[in-house]
């Protein structure tokens, strides 16, 4: 399961879809608006997404997880428009037959879906509004153009 | 040769435009295209470092070659999650 929705996120179903008779370990992650960014007191945050891309570089993230741990399932769902302080932006599910890799391929996921997914948030805050990650400098990490492929 | 244009977040604050039709000459690259943009909608120029690329829904880099009937979307620094 790989989505971008309105709404707030159901967690519930996003965990029930990576359920598995065979694994013994679920881990979700749920990242939620905070009250506080570098010194300034958030209000709101509201994502902006590109909502076909979105969900490939999403599927993508499960398919690089599954390559690399032996996971059952990954399912992420991610909400645009106004996510109030405290509601979840983005929920992830991992499961695995054991909890090691269900951890790190649920780790692996959030930092990746950071990297690429394109998905943006505009912070609402006293005093005004800025978009996050609108530095002039490079986009990457490494300096490329593109994310390098896992 | 046609393409659609995207503008997301900051760029499509800054341009005022959401998506559009450019017309372009047939093997431009996304390095053209986006000079093109800028050249058109000047608030862009400061993210020409920051900004990356994606064609019909792949990330590229700006040599790639553009055909007719591309979609192009133009993406800031990302900053899902």
């Amino acid at each position: 399961m790989f989505e971008i929705v309105s709404d707030p996120i159901d967690a519930t179903r996003v965990a029930a879809a990576v359920s598995r008779p065979h694994a013994g370990a679920v881990v979700t992650f749920h990242g939620t608006t905070r009250d506080h960014n570098d010194g300034r007191r958030v209000t709101r945050l509201e994502y902006e997404a590109y909502p076909s891309m979105a969900v490939a570089e999403m599927r993508k993230i499960g398919v690089a997880a599954c390559e690399r741990w032996p996971i059952a399932a990954m399912a992420i769902v991610h909400r645009i428009g106004v996510v109030p302080v405290g509601e979840a932006s983005v929920v992830i599910a991992v499961s695995a037959a054991h909890r090691a890799p269900a951890f790190e391929a649920c780790h692996f996921a959030i930092d990746r879906l950071k990297q690429v997914v394109p998905i943006w948030k505009k912070e609402h805050f006293e005093g005004g509004e800025v978009w996050i990650g609108a530095q002039t400098g490079e986009a990457f990490p490494s300096g490329s153009v593109a994310p390098a492929r896992e | 040769m046609r393409v659609r244009v995207l503008f997301f977040a900051l760029l499509r604050e800054k341009a005022k435009v959401d998506a559009t039709d450019w017309e372009l000459p047939a093997d431009a690259t996304v390095a053209a295209l986006w000079r093109d943009v800028v050249a058109t909608y000047p608030a862009l120029e400061p993210f020409s470092a920051s900004v990356s690329f994606a064609v019909n829904e792949e990330y590229r880099d700006r040599d790639c070659r553009l055909h007719d009937g591309d979609e192009v979307a133009l993406i800031p620094p990302v900053s899902g999650g």
